[in-house]
């Protein structure tokens, strides 16, 4: 910690002087604990403003436009929606039981939502709230992703340890996958190729072909002075331009950086305690770590692989989303 | 051939592989809504099976003391619903895969013959079986030649003895023992700086077993256990008129004139008077043990790691609080439904074979990965320190540190293992990664 602190007093006047983007991105952190959500200035990284959410937000995405910002309040069985520039919560919607984590299809005209305690992807409108179909998948769905096409959704279920393929065409199942134990979260290739699923509690990486749906690859995490129990593998990120992928590994307290060609473990980054979701802003030169033990968040520079800086937010903080 | 040296080729090569689990590919869900877009909810939800897995579990209705408080309701499916949510939820995963699990039910009356009853069940071969049993009868079961080759799941005792003289390779426990528990209080109260202990113990056969590990646990973490007592109390009549008052004088007697001390362990597993113990004791003591702040694998009042997910999903099959045996008995099957669903075979001992492996790993809400011991088939797990009504902390504790497993800091590390598999000595030596 204290060398961090260090190194921000050099690098940060640096950071700022080599030219921010002309206009600040806003920042959205979940805080499970607190039942809000902080928004930062990317620029200055100070706080704007602390929203008060429904309870036990967890979940927290953007649509394609960019326009709304998307939050799971599990514990009030609703997703909420917040205007970006006036910083307000503006719908909430029932989703179903205790959803824990969603995607927006690629027109934003439909979301999908994992309900944890009832085994339900819920797929609705966005702007109604009308639910459109429940999809049955495996026990304690979380993980929720578009393909980059937008023809086809991936849900993770933790307990079946799957990942379930849903064609959006026809809202079915195409394919379920058994990947590694609790699968947290799945993270397309920005070209559609393959899709990640990271396994919280097996520890490992699962890359599985968007086409044939097989697992093409298992990448393991090794930590020198870290017990293999506490590599829990959750939030993903794709570099902008998709060579690589960052995944938060949770008690481990470190992000991996992996080679998207290679499958290779290229570098591992320490942030804070038990880091779960992370994000990459618009231009792709940082990654933002949410860490859920030390309730702040992480800056990494994705030039140098190096921590900027880690600033406050609120208890608990576990997803992150950003808007222009 | 004999079949140990088959196990523990298997498991050398496994180790050798090293590899980390696989993903399976399912290109036909089972359901042929690949082809069939219209297909509609009905038929995904019971798709054809594929593959048949048996679990038995086999119980005993054994007389069990009656909770001290009016809060807890007097049960008597402890256990056995918290398997049949174990089926459900394999086979909510099983639709997708075509394996499913199908629970037996075979619990005997008090005095009842459950070795009997294991003979029928182990008539046409051997089985995957939960044990729902005391030490003896789990032991006559284990012992007979017809379970050789079956896989028995103790998902009820936590006698020490199981785990080292006493054990057998076709065992594995999914509950904690009473050392893992003792270490499990101890790390946090040496954590606290609360190293000074005064056992006050029932006189149950069960409650010297406790209070000899906690003695081993002092030695191990750097605690002291200041001064022993005995106290025999016969519970009797829960609901007494005005019995208050005698209690509020004996727990005082009991605990005055005694050493120093920073907490008072109340060990009364037959569940006479432990629950009397807090804010009674002769001085401002804590109570830890058997009441107060207890060890153990599951309470109400756990939610982390999705444990929510698991407690209500109890609540809405068996309209009542999952008990610690409950989440035992959802834990054994699960432990079979793990392997069933991953082992490539799914034949009895194709499927002891694999949670015998290195291969094998369980998750139960605890934000790790379970795994087993093989020097005495424990499963590895973390454990919940708990007050009354919330979680106050989780061993294995910071700074209790293992070369290989931190949760091997609770119980009987390899070097102080006394469990001897006669069958493959070799193997045991390796210590699971």
């Amino acid at each position: 910690m204290k060398r961090r602190n260090a190194v921000i007093l050099i690098v940060a006047p640096i950071v700022l002087l080599a030219g921010s983007p002309a206009y600040a991105d806003k920042i959205f952190v979940s805080n499970e604990r607190d039942n809000t959500v902080t928004v930062l200035d990317s620029d200055s990284l100070e706080q704007i403003k602390t929203i008060a959410t429904g309870r036990r937000p967890r979940g927290i995405v953007t649509g394609p436009d960019k326009k709304e910002v998307f939050v799971c309040v599990g514990d009030d069985n609703a997703v909420q929606v917040i205007d970006p520039n006036t910083l307000e919560v503006v719908r909430t919607m029932d989703s179903g039981p205790d959803p824990e984590l969603m995607d927006v299809a690629k027109d934003g005209k439909t979301i999908y939502v994992a309900n944890e305690d009832d085994s339900m992807v819920t797929i609705m409108k966005p702007d109604t709230g009308e639910l459109i179909i429940e999809v049955p998948v495996g026990v304690e769905p979380e993980g929720m992703r578009v393909s980059p096409d937008g023809k086809v959704t991936v849900a993770t279920s933790e307990s079946s340890s799957m990942a379930h393929f849903i064609d959006n065409a026809t809202n079915e199942l195409m394919a379920n996958v058994l990947v590694d134990t609790r699968p947290r979260h799945a993270e397309w290739e920005p070209d559609g190729q393959n899709v990640w699923v990271s396994s919280e509690i097996g520890g490992t990486v699962s890359v599985i072909d968007g086409t044939t749906r097989e697992v093409v690859k298992v990448i393991g995490f090794e930590i020198p002075g870290v017990s293999p129990e506490q590599i829990q593998p959750v939030g993903m990120r794709f570099s902008k331009d998709g060579k690589r992928i960052f995944v938060a590994l949770g008690p481990a307290n470190r992000v991996a950086v992996v080679n998207a060609d290679t499958f290779e473990v290229e570098d591992y980054v320490l942030v804070g305690q038990r880091p779960w979701h992370l994000e990459i802003d618009p231009d792709g030169s940082r990654l933002y770590v949410a860490n859920g033990l030390t309730n702040d968040m992480t800056v990494i520079d994705l030039e140098t692989l190096k921590p900027l800086k880690s600033v406050p937010v609120g208890r608990l903080p576990w997803g992150i989303a950003i808007t222009p | 051939m004999s079949f140990g040296s088959v196990l523990s080729r298997i498991a050398v090569t496994a180790l050798l592989l090293a590899i980390p689990a696989h993903g399976y590919a399912v290109k036909n869900p089972g359901n042929g809504v690949s082809q069939q877009a219209e297909a509609s909810q009905e038929d995904r939800k019971q798709p054809e099976s594929k593959t048949k897995v048996d679990i038995f579990y086999l119980g005993k209705k054994y007389k069990e003391p009656i909770p001290l408080s009016l809060l807890e309701p007097i049960l008597t499916d402890k256990g056995v619903q918290g398997a049949r949510l174990g089926i459900l939820d394999n086979n909510a995963t099983a639709r997708f895969l075509g394996v499913e699990t199908v629970l037996h039910e075979h619990i005997v009356p008090e005095d009842g013959d459950v070795v009997a009853e294991a003979k029928k069940i182990l008539a046409e071969g051997p089985q995957l079986i939960v044990a729902d049993l005391e030490p003896a009868d789990l032991l006559a079961v284990a012992e007979l030649s017809e379970a050789k080759d079956a896989l028995i799941l103790n998902m009820r005792s936590a006698d020490d003895r199981l785990r080292q003289e006493n054990c057998r390779y076709n065992i594995v426990h999914v509950v904690p023992n009473w050392a893992m528990r003792a270490d499990a209080l101890a790390q946090y109260l040496v954590w606290k700086k609360w190293p000074r202990w005064m056992i006050v113990k029932g006189v149950k056969p069960e409650d010297d077993d406790y209070a000899e590990a906690i003695k081993r646990a002092a030695k191990r973490f750097g605690g002291k256990v200041v001064e022993e007592r005995t106290y025999k109390f016969e519970a009797g009549s829960r609901r007494v008129e005005t019995g208050h008052q005698q209690i509020q004088s004996q727990v005082p007697d009991v605990t005055r004139n005694a050493a120093d001390r920073d907490v008072v362990f109340v060990v009364d597993t037959g569940e006479a008077f432990g629950l009397y113990f807090m804010y009674r004791t002769a001085d401002p003591d804590p109570v830890v043990g058997t009441h107060g702040l207890t060890a153990s694998i599951w309470h109400r009042a756990f939610e982390q790691w999705g444990g929510m997910s698991l407690q209500t999903a109890f609540d809405k099959l068996a309209e009542r609080d999952m008990t610690e045996r409950d989440y035992g008995g959802w834990l054994a099957v699960r432990a079979f439904g793990e392997a069933a669903t991953r082992s490539p075979k799914k034949d009895v001992r194709s499927l002891r074979d694999y949670i015998l492996s290195d291969k094998f790993r369980v998750a139960g809400f605890k934000g790790q990965k379970m795994t087993v011991r093989p020097w005495d088939h424990q499963l590895r797990q973390p454990v919940l320190i708990m007050g009354p009504r919330a979680l106050v902390s989780i061993s294995p504790q910071d700074g209790f540190l293992h070369q290989h497993f931190p949760t091997d800091t609770l119980g009987f590390d390899e070097p102080e293992s006394a469990c001897l598999f006669p069958e493959s000595t070799e193997s045991e030596t390796t210590v699971q990664r």
